[in-house]
């Protein structure tokens, strides 16, 4: 199954629709809880991080049968340092999106602690695609 | 920890999610920062927060979190009590302050998740 969502920069009225929508589906699809959360605060961390940072985004979700692949494209500044921001607690993040509840520097370490593979890349100034793989079957929750 | 003894006990009001005070919560986590709220793992989770976003209700949904207490006398919007609704969730306002909430809520018997 083939799913698109299309994320403006800065609405934070509407950051989280594109996942909570997901959840529903993965919930509609009877995919274990333990596994749906996994999926669903990575994807939402990484639409926050869209919403946050980008001018505008694309995510494109590949739901296979073992496996979901959700690939997260934006227009952006891109990231210079992605091993700096991987770091907890290293954010670029305005004031506004810390109002938010977010822009800690817990976001891309969150993703990694949720995903099976993730992979990050970016050009400054264009924008950064962030690749995020999760096992359906997979029984090593993440605590 | 019943949620009608969470109202009780911090005399808070019930903004949305009437019919579910007879909700367990057997933990709860105290932030005002959503990352952290989506670390958590727990289930039953009371979440206490001073954020008054749509994003408190985004993240609760995500991180499986039916059940929030705004603290320091801030206030739901109507759009965070229309989703909850749509969710289940019950919203409850309190007038104290963070620590006083957590402190009164500890004494009472309610756990932390760590």
């Amino acid at each position: 199954m083939h799913f698109e969502y299309f994320i403006n920069g800065g609405d934070f009225s509407k950051a989280g629709q594109a996942s909570s929508h997901f959840k529903k589906v993965l919930q509609q699809l009877n995919v274990a809880p333990q596994i749906i959360k996994r999926i669903v605060v990575a994807l939402y961390e990484a639409e926050v991080n869209i919403v946050a940072h980008a001018f505008e985004g694309k995510i494109i979700i590949e739901l296979q049968p073992d496996s979901v692949v959700m690939m997260l494209t934006d227009k952006g500044p891109g990231i210079p340092d992605i091993e700096k921001a991987m770091e907890i607690g290293y954010s670029t993040a305005s004031p506004k999106v810390r109002e938010m509840g977010f822009g800690a520097g817990m976001g891309l370490s969150n993703i990694k602690n949720n995903a099976d593979h993730l992979e990050i890349s970016s050009t400054v100034g264009t924008g950064t695609t962030v690749t995020i793989k999760v096992n359906l079957k997979s029984d090593q929750l993440t605590d | 920890m019943k949620l009608s003894e969470v109202v009780e006990f911090l005399n808070a009001k019930v903004v949305c999610g009437h019919d579910n005070l007879s909700r367990e919560v057997y933990r709860a986590f105290a932030s005002d920062l959503m990352s952290d709220v989506l670390t958590i793992n727990t289930q039953n989770l009371l979440l206490l927060t001073g954020l008054t976003n749509i994003q408190t209700i985004r993240t609760s949904e995500m991180a499986d979190v039916l059940n929030i207490v705004i603290v320091r006398n801030k206030k739901a919007t109507s759009e965070m009590i229309e989703i909850a609704k749509e969710m289940g969730m019950v919203i409850l306002e309190c007038d104290y302050s963070m620590y006083k909430t957590c402190g009164i809520l500890f004494s009472k018997g309610l756990n932390p998740v760590y």
